[in-house]
């Protein structure tokens, strides 16, 4: 280091704002405002959100679009491959396959979305009264849980369906007696972990309520779990449609969804693979986008896990 | 007394998203055969940063070596392939680490644990490594030690876990040993345990110990000199006499303050006030000076150089220049028979 | 151990116990009398039938029968094929099923494990990514399209594969990497992210630090433990492949226990239903006590006699 010359000057005392070093450094952001900024980065999730804005509004208006409509049979132009006139062609009862998609697509996201809502009113309902208040109360809702959780989803789905009979509300009835397991097991997690935190000790002694501890403490700090399991559920829901639908045991006829639609197109496969692509391209789409959404949920809402 | 290790100008940075993290910047010490140096500093100020650099462990990236050079028995660490500092890790220098815990591999019982070092750096059979293994358990004061080696961490109390560690570190009989605030996650009772097993093992095998703390309790005990740490900074070091006695620098003397003290009736500990800088984008003057109750229109322009006191004491502190005004540390610092546990 | 086993036992056979009980009620509960849909019987006949059955017993009889008869897997005759009791037909197609499950279960395990493996040690590089692609690509694929994609290419376009027949080993393959996409995917990403999270632990710091080369490190220490969370995924896992099975099976025309479930269902035949229920909850049920016993000698941590064998 070369000599400096100092002159007395700088033997001064230096005055620092003490209030300026208790800054943190660099920008500080909220927990949700980081959450956002990492989830933008992220293009696959970003993607997903515009296929499903896209989707859906074809599930709104596809159908009036198309100048067909789904239920209409026309044996004069049955089988007929994607033409100006049927932009996805026609099945073998002359049903433009445009239309049935955007009908379908209805159906399915509706299921979908319906049964992620149900299961997360259940299962957030159940997991935080029994993460929450603990001991004998916990022992006894898990139990239950457990039990039905020890079984087979689809299995069960299938056997109640049997019971109910075909129908969308008694598809989305199925899946739910179920399928709020998961969640509540996830938000009951959340709770016990945080139930010891300070904060929730600090609220408690100053006087707050059980109901408002629950709702305005504990409910908002295990919401990004809550997030990342529903984005995860609404495409297992509609991958358990398509595969009810497939089974026969779907949504009835007229209607049609993407399951009833690929199961319908498989036994033309050999001759009219276009009337099975549809369908299934609309499925794997729509999961796809909710999973990379979840993902990309996940990664945001966890530093930790990402890279 | 010769010495062993000795790292000049060291640094060491991480690229983050945001900015390059200068951790550790211009670290110069050295290490002598048979002594403690304690590398003390508070979370942040790079002292395991710098540890781990000793160790090649440091992830690379994100991390990266800027400059510098670690001589350890005449040779250049940085510039070693990985397959070099394979066998000198755990060979010549052994690592222990903070939370005993999490450091054991858990599926992986304890007398394979150690035996794995044994095996690779002695070309020991595997029964002797065992043998040896049982042995070691022993040394390190773990009871049982034929039926402990075959029980896995979690039978383990942290304690002992500790002294596991201990052993598989020694057991090559390494040159140095780093230990990475080795008594942090444990009990008081076990942490003076452990310091105490460490200085008699040091003694029995003359291995050179590097122990990083944020501790100052932990240093007046078992430490030889002392380097004090601050903003990936070394900012004094001296013997631990000097450093407990004759400390000048003004971090040096708040750290000293904020130790509580058995004689001191005087219920509050002086906290230094303030936070440390941001390595991201680090002050270039004195790192300190921000916090530094002496702060000098210079302090905050140019990083002081270190000025010789003594033949083993250096202090990088502007306070120290002939042009400052002198400065009385404060009283709490000052008292003589405030040395920790004497 | 064997305190813990039979603990388990206990409680496996509580959970059939409850699973008969529901499927029998539920069944009961069914609409549409089993001899209604097909041929048009008389009255008369139809008492005698139901007779036959007994069907005009007690409901809380019935329930009594079935119960003990399911101890001695006896579920009594089919309604839909005369002649043919629920055990003869789940005999017939549980070997079918059996090595299509088990061929499926090695090519998710075994493909699932080697690509996260893969992906954790290329962390951040191409080949994460694109493994990592794949893998989402996979699991948003539903078995059912798989099939009928493999179908088409491999079998109708190609000529490769026959087209549903259930002849050879060959005829296997299709169906089997149908039934094991969604879950190798899925196995895959937990791989990966289990892998990473014991990459970055302590304990392989400390292997490191004893000087242990690149290659120990990753897959003496790190593998083992990363292992953890794929094997207790294990239980969802043979769920996932049995009940793919069954539009799987439907697909590829594959006489196994899967498509006989179905056929049961479009049948409404009762007694075939609640039988392959019950038989695949055993198998389920004993498949995940398998794999606790698995997860107990892989992780010492485990203590298998004490407090039921969990975390």
């Amino acid at each position: 280091m070369e000599k400096l010359q100092l002159s007395n000057e700088d033997f001064q005392p230096l005055h620092i704002d003490q209030t300026e070093s208790e800054k943190i450094a660099g920008e500080s952001t909220s927990y949700w405002k980081d959450a956002w900024r990492r989830f933008r980065k992220n293009k696959l999730a970003i993607a997903g959100i515009v296929i499903l804005l896209l989707l859906g509004f074809m599930a709104i208006f596809g159908e009036s679009i198309s100048g067909h409509n789904y239920r209409d049979t026309d044996l004069m132009s049955t089988n007929l491959e994607p033409s100006s006139e049927h932009w996805f062609g026609t099945d073998n009862l002359g049903r433009d396959i445009f239309a049935r998609t955007w009908d379908g697509a209805k159906i399915s996201l509706f299921i979908g979305l319906m049964a992620a809502f149900l299961d997360l009113i259940i299962g957030v309902i159940w997991g935080a009264i029994a993460g929450y208040f603990g001991g004998k109360v916990d022992e006894y809702m898990m139990r239950i849980a457990d039990i039905l959780y020890g079984l087979p989803y689809l299995l069960v789905v299938i056997l109640l369906m049997v019971v109910m009979g075909q129908g969308i509300w008694t598809m989305i009835i199925a899946m739910v007696i179920t399928g709020w397991i998961n969640m509540a097991r996830i938000v009951r997690g959340q709770v016990l972990q945080l139930r010891s935190e300070e904060y929730v000790l600090a609220s408690r002694s100053l006087g707050a309520s059980n109901m408002r501890l629950l709702f305005k403490h504990l409910i908002p700090n295990t919401l990004g779990p809550i997030l990342v399991t529903l984005t995860l559920t609404v495409p297992n829901a509609i991958f358990t449609e398509a595969f009810l639908s497939f089974l026969g045991l779907g949504v009835p006829a007229p209607h049609s969804s993407w399951g009833v639609m690929t199961s319908e197109a498989l036994s033309a496969l050999k001759h009219y693979p276009y009337q099975l692509f549809f369908p299934a391209f609309f499925i794997c789409l729509t999961m796809l986008a909710f999973n990379v959404i979840g993902d990309g949920l996940r990664d945001a809402l966890d530093p930790k896990e990402r890279k | 007394m010769k010495k062993i290790l000795s790292v000049k100008n060291l640094s060491v940075s991480f690229e983050t998203y945001k900015a390059e993290v200068k951790a550790v910047r211009d670290v110069s010490f050295d290490l002598h055969e048979k002594e403690t140096l304690a590398i003390v500093g508070e979370s942040g100020s790079g002292k395991s940063v710098t540890a781990q650099s000793v160790m090649r462990l440091v992830p690379m990236p994100p991390g990266k070596f800027v400059g510098g050079s670690i001589i350890f028995d005449g040779e250049e660490l940085i510039d070693k392939s990985e397959k070099q500092m394979e066998s000198i890790r755990g060979k010549e220098i052994g690592m222990i680490f903070q939370d005993p815990m999490t450091s054991l591999n858990p599926t992986m019982t304890i007398g394979k644990q150690i035996a794995e070092g044994l095996i690779k750096h002695q070309n020991m059979s595997k029964k002797d490594a065992h043998a040896r293994g049982i042995e070691l358990l022993k040394q390190v004061g773990i009871p049982n030690p034929e039926k402990r080696i075959n029980q896995y961490p979690h039978e383990f109390s942290g304690g002992m876990r500790q002294r596991a560690m201990i052993a598989i570190a020694l057991a090559c009989n390494p040159k140095i040993l780093i230990a990475d605030e080795p008594t942090t996650a444990l009990d008081v009772t076990i942490q003076a345990q452990i310091l105490d097993l460490m200085k008699q093992l040091q003694e029995e095998t003359g291995t050179a110990i590097i122990l990083i703390t944020h501790d100052l309790g932990v240093v007046a005990n078992s430490a030889h000199r002392v380097a004090v740490m601050y903003g990936g900074k070394i900012v004094e070091t001296g013997s631990v006499e000097e450093i407990f006695y004759n400390p000048k620098h003004p971090y040096t003397w708040g750290l000293l303050g904020s130790m509580p003290k058995l004689d001191q009736h005087d219920e509050k500990l002086k906290a230094i006030p303030g936070s440390p800088p941001d390595l991201a984008d680090p002050p270039k003057g004195c790192p300190f000076a921000a916090r530094c109750p002496f702060a000098m229109k210079v302090c905050g322009e140019h990083m002081p150089e270190h000025y010789e006191l003594s033949d083993t004491q250096k202090t990088a502190c502007w306070l120290l220049h002939e042009g400052a005004p002198k400065v009385e540390p404060p009283e709490f610092v000052n008292v003589g028979g405030s040395k920790v546990n004497g | 151990m064997a305190k813990y086993l039979l603990k388990r036992i206990a409680y496996i056979f509580l959970s059939l116990f409850l699973i008969i009980t529901v499927t029998f009620f539920l069944m009961q509960i069914a609409p549409g009398s089993p001899f209604a849909s097909e041929r048009k019987m008389t009255p008369a006949l139809e008492k005698q039938m139901e007779e036959a059955y007994g069907l005009n017993d007690p409901i809380h009889e019935q329930y009594l029968d079935y119960l003990v008869n399911a101890l001695t897997f006896d579920f009594g005759p089919s309604f839909k094929y005369v002649g043919q009791d629920v055990m003869d037909i789940i005999l017939r197609g549980f070997p079918y099923s059996l090595v299509l499950g088990l061929e499926a279960l090695f090519i998710a395990t075994g493909f699932g494990i080697l690509f996260g493996v893969f992906a954790a040690l290329k962390h951040n590089k191409f080949g994460d990514y694109a493994a990592m692609v794949i893998a989402v690509l996979g699991i948003s694929v539903p078995s059912f399209i798989m099939a009928t994609i493999l179908q088409y290419i491999f079998a109708i376009k190609l000529n490769m594969f026959s087209v549903a027949r259930m002849e050879s080993f060959a005829d296997t393959i299709l169906p089997a990497l149908a039934l094991a996409t969604t879950p190798l995917a899925f196995i895959a990403r937990l791989m990966r992210s289990s892998m990473l999270d014991v990459l970055n632990s302590d304990y392989i710091k400390t292997a490191k630090s004893k000087g242990m080369s690149q290659r120990i490190v990753t897959y003496k220490h790190g593998l083992r433990n990363a292992l953890l969370p794929v094997i207790s995924y294990m239980g969802p896992l043979v769920a996932s492949i049995l009940t793919g099975s069954f539009v799987i099976e439907k697909i590829f025309g594959i006489p196994g226990l899967g498509s006989e479930f179905v056929t049961s269902i479009t049948n409404r035949d009762y007694t075939v239903i609640m039988g392959t229920t019950v038989f695949f909850s055993v198998i389920l049920l004993f498949c995940v006590l398998l794999v606790d016993i698995i997860y107990g000698i892989v992780d010492p941590r485990i203590k298998l006699d004490a407090k039921g064998g969990e975390k």
